[in-house]
């Protein structure tokens, strides 16, 4: 145990210097790490890069011997492929025929007709001709490959290709190799047609097989200008026998002599064939292959918490990429040479390898403490997770070593593969990935810093100043009906799957880029195995261009060297002829002696008029002009296969037959006279072909129009032109078309329907509500009481930085105020049906004086406008309430009063409400500027009830519970306040209507009652820095400051319980409720669950980049927001992440929980609802008609499943009936 | 103050007379054709919805789910063993893969859905949650080394029968403590390969299909080990659907 512990200690230790290593000297170790990568995978480049076309090797016909079995060591340029005995020899005859001199009387059949006729004639003397010396005699048959059936699939080729015998291929096949067949067929052209495939074909088709020669240059057709008709006759041998072979070909030279013929045949060429990988084995490699991204795929989404997760994606994969090459690499240093396919154990040493370490040193790092240092970050992550690091490794290696003694010589490859990769995947991790890491840290940290700065400059962030209500007014919108997002926020939005699904199809254009790459693909595999396309060209090019044969026969010229040499003049006897010289050495005196007689044996007869018949360089290696599936596909007709494996191409013989006209018309079938061949067969063959090629591509072209016209229109259908920004097929709420007046009430449409609240001249600041009223504050110290059922504005509380002015500009403007107040709220003027902008103002002029309360107000244009048609609605669906007439009064008569507008006061903005809270009729406002106060009102009447100003620094934070006010300041003190009442028994009541019954009754204050408020309690230094957050429930008052804690204190006797240490950072957010459930955010982006009854803390997560600015818990997970403009949703029982959701800039703070499972947002103007298990937006419901951007910066939760946010001036009130029935 | 009152009602007016315009004939369709799709929008969510939550539709989703993975793996697997003629099926069988032998994709399918619904379902009943490496990456990777023994089993050539089952058996083993560990899923495995083989030397009994060169009665020996791999593969995935129906959605 204790040596356990030393070796932990140990490889954390190593780790963490190694940590501090990689942070301190990223560059240096990036470029070593690259090179030693490349190092490694030098050794990569003497492997054959990887692909299934034939490799070829040629070496001299003279001194050829069956290589040996065994694999020698180093041969020069001899190929690795090249030992053991070929699969077959393949001979081919090549027979150039023609019927000179051209005779007028003859018709186009004669051209090939008594050509082909002749390849009876000839596979008789292939197939008798028989060679005896010294060793014996020896026949074809001895030599030739036998082949048993052909494989089972291939019945309708049985009559064609030869069966239980020798592969002698040759057209005679077409007809049995019997010569009255061919002579009774009336039309040669239709039999070879008959075994044609349908359709296009792209490989070795049954015509090139027995012609062996590429269709378009045998001549056998109706068109053949030249008059020259070319074929193959194929033997295939199974052993080499150089003196058989070379009598063969003296007695067919001797036969047909081939004039003007100088091909060389001093080279045989090898052709080693690769393994060919079919469909049914493509098809577990691609499955094997889609599961490998799988895992990529899934793994590297589980980087988090990074400046740039593409990056270190790419980082995770590199490394894993280039530690196979390196293994891959270093194994053939070593001179393993790997025979496993590579493409097939690929994705499986990917797997093994894994990118797990990868993984967890991200989240190792990630997670460690924001503020230290990133070198100390780096390595205080690596060393957390180094012994589970080795741990694995060690136990990956036992794995691999038990697999290593399994003997099985593949798995045993397998392993030492594995291993090698396993270790220089620890390297790369240790050295490359944990470099990339820490420059990503540290780019993060900056872009950190960059965030932070406004935040830490003041306490309030500071918010846009009163002159943006005057800026621009947003852009004209092009229309009423588009609603234009930003793309980002749109792509981040969390919609439901199969929009995300057409969306990213519409995104990525992904339809018709698949179509596109889908074409060329296929235009591609078209062009490469066409028969006579470009690989063929190609390779012509090359072998044209190679000087074949500079090895072998040295200086001679090529048949002086090897021509074989008949003695004698007896053609028809059998031959004793002497074989090539080198290999057996026998004969070889008399070889000299005779090459007179070898040269006259191919004296050229002078051919008269008629078609040449000329040979050059292209014949000498006719086979190359065939697919190189040729020989392949030949021989898996008998079941044998050539992958791996090599044949061997023995040079050419050449034979020119020129026949007489009248051995022409002797041969004719009597139809090719009496049918002269309409003129439409008169097409060639191969032109044929082509057409149909014109046509299968004008039909494919057609058919990809077609496609592609299909999906265009399916694109549309799904997606209209402006993809992403209609908002119709998300739930966004439609807009403009309701009818709507300017408070932007509509009658309720079984939709949710905001309620505009306008009324404030600058950006609202403060929010409050008990859940039937609703208090705001603007910028400019305005405070405005609604009732949260109806949006009415009850009352307006001006500006009251000099609330002992109040009475002198009430005596001022009491003269002016008498001629305008009027009762525009009374039911009898609601509905009375006249247009109410008509009769209000003159109505108002004539209404009876009342007595004005509040004179000063700086700009109220907007309200004027808005009342006028707000009033109907508010008439009927406001109850009558005490004091209501008179705060409509107070408002009117407030109205009233513009002219003098704000400059005139002195600074009303000096002292702004930095806080604010409601409970009752009361609203506490905690004021910040020179002097400050505590000040109650009634919510009501608007009056000014109590003030208290006993403190001497701003109020940052207020809480009011019950009938407490605490209130933090900005000099870390604590002030507890007890509101006290005078009033008689029988008048207290309490409001709050039926039904309503969860919430705690507040008391209702009536204006006779003497309210007073008095300091109980203060406590001086409660924090060292400035409180931030102030939360109040359960009796429990819980602070958080700069100085990095929490505090949590008892309400009755404002008793410090519990001071809770744990951010790294000044505390942001806080929440608590009556289940006595903590969770506090921090400038760390930390977030911390805390027991209240203990201190202790439950848990802790890093979830943001940057600060924590807003924090809500339900029952089963925690939502955090951050200035990082994501909301978080953590399990609360855990600390998982479960999701998270961007939102949009500038609206991260405001969210709000409606129910269990019900999260609403802000955004742009808009609320968005979410599905709290599922992550999904159901719906968004755009605030204004208008529509202008203005961001959601609060949002508040009312208990009447109403939500109240502010965008820039305005109060927008929301109900959600639909939503909760929805949920219920 | 009669000015500014005039200022007031000529700004109110103005503004009256703006939105008179809004609804005009273009406006009207528009906000008909808006009409039709979010009625169309507010069908097609609650059938989501509906098939969302409904816990019976989860089940099916979930065994539509790991049938399709079934049949899946069931042809590709297949492919590798028809290639390696190990498998020999009574007719031309690249030709007739999907008619001849029609019947094992369903199966397995099937059985795939039986047993990737057991497994969850064994968990909750036995009571102890599989917590053990519970996500996709993890799940991927079992199905990869998965391939990976069958890949084995078909290619490799080994000396003897005995060999390649001891390899084989080693090797799914090895997943299961990899990527399992759970008792549960141990002992559903041993039960599906057991029942498996059984069903498979009846079928083979009964000519239905044969093995090249069957070692273990009628079949190769190797199968009971494909078998328990499988289903401890399948049971991973059955897990992951299981527990997924909250984490999955969130994959961005």
């Amino acid at each position: 145990m204790t040596l356990r512990e030393q070796l932990r200690e140990k490889i954390s230790a190593a780790f963490y210097r190694h940590g501090l290593l990689c942070a301190s000297y990223p560059v240096p170790i990036i470029l070593f790490t690259s090179a030693s990568i490349l190092t490694c995978c030098y050794p990569l480049l003497r492997l054959p890069l990887p692909g299934t076309g034939p490799v070829e090797f040629t070496t001299g016909v003279r001194d050829y011997s069956v290589p040996s079995q065994e694999a020698q060591g180093d041969l020069g340029e001899r190929p690795d492929w090249y030992h053991g005995p070929p699969v077959a020899y393949i001979q081919q005859v090549l027979v150039k025929a023609a019927v000179s001199p051209w005779d007028n009387n003859l018709v186009m059949v004669d051209v090939f007709r008594s050509p082909l006729g002749k390849v009876f004639s000839l596979l008789e003397e292939i197939r008798n001709h028989v060679h005896s010396d010294s060793s014996g005699i020896r026949s074809l048959e001895s030599l030739c490959l036998q082949v048993t059936d052909l494989f089972p699939g291939l019945r309708r080729m049985q009559s064609v290709l030869p069966e239980h015998g020798c592969l002698l291929v040759s057209p005679g096949n077409y007809w049995q190799n019997q010569r009255d067949l061919f002579d009774s067929d009336p039309d040669l052209l239709k039999t070879i047609q008959k075994h044609e495939p349908k359709g296009l074909h792209t490989s070795a088709t049954l015509r090139d097989l027995l012609f062996g020669v590429p269709g378009k240059y045998t001549g056998v057709s109706h068109y053949n200008r030249k008059r020259v008709v070319t074929y193959t006759i194929t033997v295939v041998l199974s052993s080499y026998d150089a003196s058989f072979l070379s009598s063969l070909r003296t007695r067919l030279k001797q036969l047909h002599p081939s004039a003007n013929c100088s091909l060389r045949d001093d080279h045989m060429v090898h052709v080693h064939f690769k393994e060919e990988i079919g469909v049914a084995e493509l098809i577990p490699l691609v499955t094997t292959y889609i599961i490998l991204f799988a895992y990529i795929y899934f793994s590297t989404r589980k980087i988090d918490m990074v400046k740039s997760k593409w990056g270190l994606a790419l980082a995770a994969v590199v490394t894993v990429l280039s530690s196979l090459l390196m293994s891959v690499g270093l194994c053939t240093l070593f001179g393993l040479t790997p025979t496993l396919n590579g493409g097939e154990i690929f994705p499986y040493l990917v797997v093994v390898i894994g990118l797990e370490n990868v993984l967890v040193l991200t989240k190792s790092v990630v997670s460690t403490p924001v503020d230290l240092e990133v070198k100390l970050r780096i390595a205080q992550g690596l060393s957390n997770e180094s012994w589970s690091i080795m741990k694995n490794m060690a136990t990956e290696l036992c794995i691999i070593l038990i697999g290593y003694f399994t003997l099985v010589p593949a798995i045993q490859e397998f392993c030492l593969f594995a291993v090698v990769g396993l270790v220089s995947d620890f390297f790369l991790q240790m050295f490359f990935f944990t470099t990339v890491l820490s420059i990503d840290i540290r780019r993060m940290e900056l872009a950190d810093l960059n965030r932070r700065l406004p935040a830490e400059a003041g306490l309030p962030p500071p918010k846009p100043g009163p002159l943006r209500i005057r800026e621009a007014p947003p852009p004209p919108r092009p229309s009423p009906h588009t609603i234009t997002l930003q793309t980002p926020a749109f792509r981040n939005l969390r919609l439901p799957k199969r929009l995300r699904v057409v969306y990213f199809l519409a995104r990525t254009r992904l339809a018709q880029r698949i179509i596109m790459a889908g074409t060329v693909i296929w235009i591609g595999i078209l062009v490469y195995t066409d028969p006579a396309g470009i690989r063929t060209y190609l390779a012509a090019q090359v072998s044209e261009q190679s000087p074949l044969g500079d090895s072998g026969g040295g200086g001679l010229p090529p048949h002086l060297a090897v021509a074989p040499v008949f003695r004698g003049g007896d053609p028809t006897s059998t031959l004793s002829i002497h074989p090539a010289p080198d290999p057996t050495p026998l004969p070889e005196n008399q070889s000299q002696g005779h090459h007179g007689s070898a040269r006259g044996g191919s004296l050229p007869q002078a051919p008269p008029t008629g078609p040449q018949i000329t040979w050059g360089a292209e014949d000498e290696e006719g086979w190359r002009r065939l697919s190189f599936r040729h020989w392949p596909s030949l021989f898996s007709y008998y079941n044998i296969t050539l992958a791996k494996k090599y044949i061997s191409i023995l040079p050419v013989i050449p034979v020119t037959i020129h026949l007489s006209p009248q051995e022409a018309i002797d041969t004719r079938h009597p139809q090719d006279t009496r049918h002269p061949p309409p003129p439409i067969p008169k097409v060639s063959a191969d032109l044929q072909t082509d057409l149909t090629l014109y046509k299968v591509a004008a039909l494919g072209l057609a058919a990809g129009v077609l496609l592609v016209l299909l999906l265009f229109c399916l694109y549309r259908v799904l997606c209209p032109r402006n993809y992403g920004q209609n908002g119709v097929a998300h739930g966004r709420r439609r807009r403009g078309d309701l009818p709507c007046d300017d408070y932007g009430y509509s009658p309720p449409v079984s939709e949710i329907s905001p309620l505009l609240l306008r009324g404030h001249s600058m950006d609202i600041e403060c929010l409050a509500s008990d859940g039937m009223l609703l208090a705001s504050c603007c910028l400019a110290g305005q405070i405005r009481v609604w009732d949260a059922q109806t949006g009415d504005c009850l009352t307006v509380i001006p500006n009251s930085g000099c609330w002992e002015q109040r009475d002198l500009w009430d005596n001022i403007s009491g003269n002016t105020e008498s001629d305008c107040s009027c009762e525009p709220r009374d039911p009898s003027v609601g509905c009375d049906g006249t247009p109410e902008d008509k009769c209000c103002p003159l109505r108002r002029r004539s209404s009876p004086t009342r007595p004005p309360l509040f004179t000063d107000q700086p700009d109220l244009t907007p309200l004027i406008d808005t009342n006028f048609t707000s009033q109907p609605p508010c008439n009927l669906s406001t109850p009558p309430r005490g004091g209501f007439d008179f705060g409509g009064l107070v408002e009117r008569a407030y109205m009233e009063h513009e002219p003098p507008s704000p400059s005139t006061y002195p600074s009303p903005s000096s002292s702004s409400v930095w806080a604010m809270e409601l409970r009752g009729n009361l609203i506490a406002a905690g004021r910040s500027s020179g002097k400050l106060e505590v000040c109650l009102w009634d919510a009501v009447e608007g009056s000014l009830r109590c003030t208290n100003e006993d403190g001497v620094s701003g109020i940052t934070a207020l809480a009011f519970l019950n009938n407490r006010i605490v209130a933090a300041r900005l000099n870390g003190s604590l002030d507890f306040f007890t509101v006290e009442m005078n009033k008689p028994l029988g008048l207290l009541q309490y409001r709050g209507a039926p039904g309503r019954g969860s919430m705690p009754p507040s008391p209702c204050y009536s204006s006779e009652d003497l309210i007073s408020c008095q300091l109980t309690r203060s406590v001086q230094c409660a924090h060292q820095k400035p409180i931030t957050v102030l939360r109040a429930a359960a009796g429990r008052v819980v602070t958080g400051s700069q100085d990095h804690t929490v505090r949590v204190y008892r309400l009755e006797d404002s008793c410090c319980l519990f001071t809770l240490q744990g951010h790294s950072g000044g505390i942001t957010a806080i929440y608590i409720d009556q289940t006595m459930v903590l969770a506090s955010g921090g400038q760390d982006g930390a977030i911390c669950l805390w027991d209240v009854l203990t201190g202790s803390r439950v848990s802790h997560v890093y979830g943001h980049r940057g600060d924590v600015t807003s924090l809500v818990c339900t029952t089963s997970c925690v939502i955090s927001s951050g200035l990082d403009d994501i909301i978080c949703i953590w399990d609360r029982s855990t600390g998982i992440k479960l999701y998270s959701i961007q939102q949009e800039v500038g609206c991260g703070a405001s969210l709000g929980v409606i129910s269990e499972s019900l999260l609403v947002t802000g955004g742009q103007g808009c609320v968005s609802f979410w599905d709290l298990n599922f992550g999904d937006l159901l719906q968004t419901v755009y605030l204004s008609p208008s529509g202008d951007g203005q961001g959601v910066r609060q949002l508040l939760v009312l208990d009447n499943a109403a939500i109240v946010c502010d965008f820039g001036s305005e109060l927008s009130l929301v109900y959600v009936p639909s939503v909760l029935e929805k949920l219920d | 103050m009669p000015r500014l009152e005039d200022h007031c009602w000529s700004c109110s007016c103005s503004s009256k007379a703006a939105e008179a315009e809004h609804p005009s004939g273009a406006s009207w369709f528009a906000s008909k054709a808006e009409e039709m799709m979010s009625i169309i929008t507010t069908v097609l969510g609650s059938a989501y919805g509906s098939l969302h939550c409904g816990r019976v539709a989860n089940l099916v989703r979930r065994g539509l789910v790991l049938f399709t993975v079934g049949v899946f793996l069931a042809l590709v697997l297949n492919l590798l063993q028809i290639q390696r003629n190990v498998t020999l099926f009574p007719e031309e069988v690249m030709t007739t893969l999907f008619s001849s032998a029609w019947w094992i994709p369903p199966c397995c399918g099937t059985g795939a859905a039986v047993v990737g619904l057991l497994y969850p379902c064994l968990d909750s009943h036995l009571g102890e949650p599989h917590k053990f490496k519970r996500e996709w990456a993890s799940v991927m990777r079992c199905i990869a080394v998965f391939v990976g023994i069958n890949h084995a089993s078909a290619k490799l050539d080994f000396d003897n029968n005995v060999q390649l089952s001891l390899t084989l058996a080693a090797l799914s083993l090895g997943l299961w403590w990899t990527f399992d560990r759970s008792r549960s899923g141990f002992g559903l495995g041993i039960t599906t390969a057991f029942l498996a083989t059984v069903i498979t030397q009846l079928l083979v009994y009964n000519g239905v299909y044969q093995y090249t060169s069957p070692d273990f009665l009628y079949v190769r020996s190797w199968l009971p080990c494909i078998f328990f791999s499988g289903g401890v593969t399948v049971g991973n995935i059955g897990r992951q659907l299981a527990m997924g129906g909250s984490e999955k959605p969130h994959m961005d």
